[in-house]
């Protein structure tokens, strides 16, 4: 499309870049929140034309990624019962749980549909009334409102054999949990476009005033994350952290209140597990009792089970920012996008993805140290 | 599983019966019409504006002079760059 080639045009990211190298007066470490940030930022090379003292870290920004293999081996339990379908966004089938994936429980016969929209999942369940149609409900603030607006159209149309199992998760209380890490150093913060087109720009106040924290909205062209880095370095060389709305095309102060009622109507918070991160108070959103019957978990019985990470693997490191995909001693050898062993290499959005496809490192730097270990 | 460009409208369709028919968006790109639903929609679209979308939902409504706005906010913001070396400071 015309307009996306335009926001890419080196015309404007150009000058963007040489304002971004005057401005930079120390080394400043900035962290982005969004699995479509960080997979922009690969695509289109922005990394290669920053300075090195400008490190972006890539944060827990990736539905697919955060979903605890807990959560995995729940959506491959369901798959694996004869009456049900699983219909799932397709880059979370091939995310290993402690024991299998959706794909290889698709390749023992169990049904798993890929949709693009929970809506066409609901369509699926009315077109065959005899099975029981599963939506896995991972994803942020964006997405959990399209859940919701889904179960109240299956309500309305008395769609009995649709369900879910409810694993979104919300953006806000992850990030007070990462920031009071003492280990972790970030100067500041590049907030997700439409998360916070959801719940808008000032959701973020309470964490950039209780850490002195500097926040940028962004969007997802290079033009636009070029200005929210700006935006970003221009509030650490002030030291005067605010809430600087880069993204107003689609994001507002308060935020999309429809979509707000949506999710609140259907959903509410409680705790939650996020890979590598544990137990987050607040960060998850459950059926509230009401909907209670599209419970999936509740409705086939299927038990929510601690379960350990696959051995070796260092997303909950990376997903902090404590480590570079390299880092990794399994990156590139034992685990590849094509042979994934963590969440992070198997999600287009995934940090160690994103770097295998575009970074031209291939290998880990790890590597010997296993070898002798 | 996001979309970030902006998707313009060539039809809306439905709306006769809220519960059974609701209101969805057509939108094409390369040829392919897809229907977004519009239940998100800060407000329904016309004919040739532009939604951003997610998951099939329109998330946001954009004229076609808001979409056409930011893009030139954007070029704008790059010669300003150019001739003053700075970019002017956004409203607090
Ligand atoms: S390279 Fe693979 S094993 Fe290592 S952290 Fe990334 S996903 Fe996990």
């Amino acid at each position: 499309m015309r307009c996306a080639d335009e926001f890419r045009s080196r015309e404007i990211t150009t000058p963007l870049v040489e304002e971004i190298v005057r401005s930079l007066k120390r080394p400043v470490r900035i962290m982005e929140v969004c699995g479509t940030h960080t997979m922009s930022i690969f695509r289109h090379g922005i990394r290669s034309l920053l300075p090195d003292s400008l490190t972006l870290l890539s944060g827990p920004g990736c539905p697919v990624c955060v979903t605890p293999a807990s959560h995995i081996d729940a959506f491959i339990k369901a798959a694996n019962l004869p009456q049900v379908t699983i219909a799932t966004f397709g880059d979370l089938i091939r995310v290993p749980g402690s024991k299998g994936s959706l794909a290889a429980a698709r390749a023992g016969g169990a049904r798993v549909e890929i949709v693009y929209s929970p809506m066409d999942a609901l369509t699926l369940a009315a077109q065959e009334p005899g099975r029981i149609v599963l939506f896995p409900a991972i994803g942020f603030e964006t997405t959990a409102p399209t859940i919701a607006a889904t179960i109240l159209q299956a309500e309305r149309s008395g769609i009995t054999n649709f369900m879910i199992i409810a694993a979104c998760k919300t953006m806000p209380q992850a990030l007070e949990a990462l920031m009071a890490d003492p280990e972790l150093q970030v100067d500041a913060l590049l907030c997700p476009g439409h998360v916070s087109a959801i719940i808008g720009a000032d959701a973020y106040r309470p964490l950039a005033e209780r850490f002195h924290l500097g926040c940028a909205v962004a969007g997802f062209e290079p033009a636009d994350i070029l200005a929210g880095l700006l935006s970003l370095i221009r509030q650490i060389n002030n030291d005067a952290p605010r809430i600087d709305n880069c993204y107003t095309r689609a994001v507002t102060a308060q935020g999309n209140i429809k979509a707000q009622a949506l999710l609140n109507e259907v959903f509410e918070s409680a705790d939650s597990e996020w890979r590598g991160l544990g137990t987050i108070p607040g960060s998850g959103l459950v059926l509230r009792e009401k909907y209670r019957r599209f419970d999936g978990l509740h409705q086939l019985e299927i038990p929510l089970l601690p379960s350990k990470e696959p051995k070796g693997c260092r997303c909950g490191d990376i997903l902090k920012g404590r480590l570079l995909p390299p880092d990794c001693p399994l990156y590139g050898t034992a685990c590849t996008p094509l042979q994934p062993i963590g969440p992070c290499m198997v999600s287009n959005e995934g940090t160690c993805a994103a770097y295998y496809r575009y970074s031209g490192q291939k290998e880990s730097r790890r590597q010997t140290q296993v070898e002798r270990s | 599983m996001c979309l970030a460009i902006p998707m313009q409208v060539v039809e809306i369709k439905g709306g006769g019966d809220p519960l059974f028919d609701p209101q969805v968006a057509l939108v094409e790109n390369d040829g392919i019409r897809k229907e977004i639903r519009l239940e998100m929609a800060d407000r329904v679209p016309a004919v040739g504006e532009y939604v951003i979308i997610h998951a099939g939902f329109a998330i946001r409504t954009l004229t076609e002079e808001e979409a056409e706005y930011n893009l030139s906010l954007m070029r704008q913001m790059a010669t300003v760059l150019e001739e003053q070396g700075r970019l002017p400071e956004a409203p607090e």
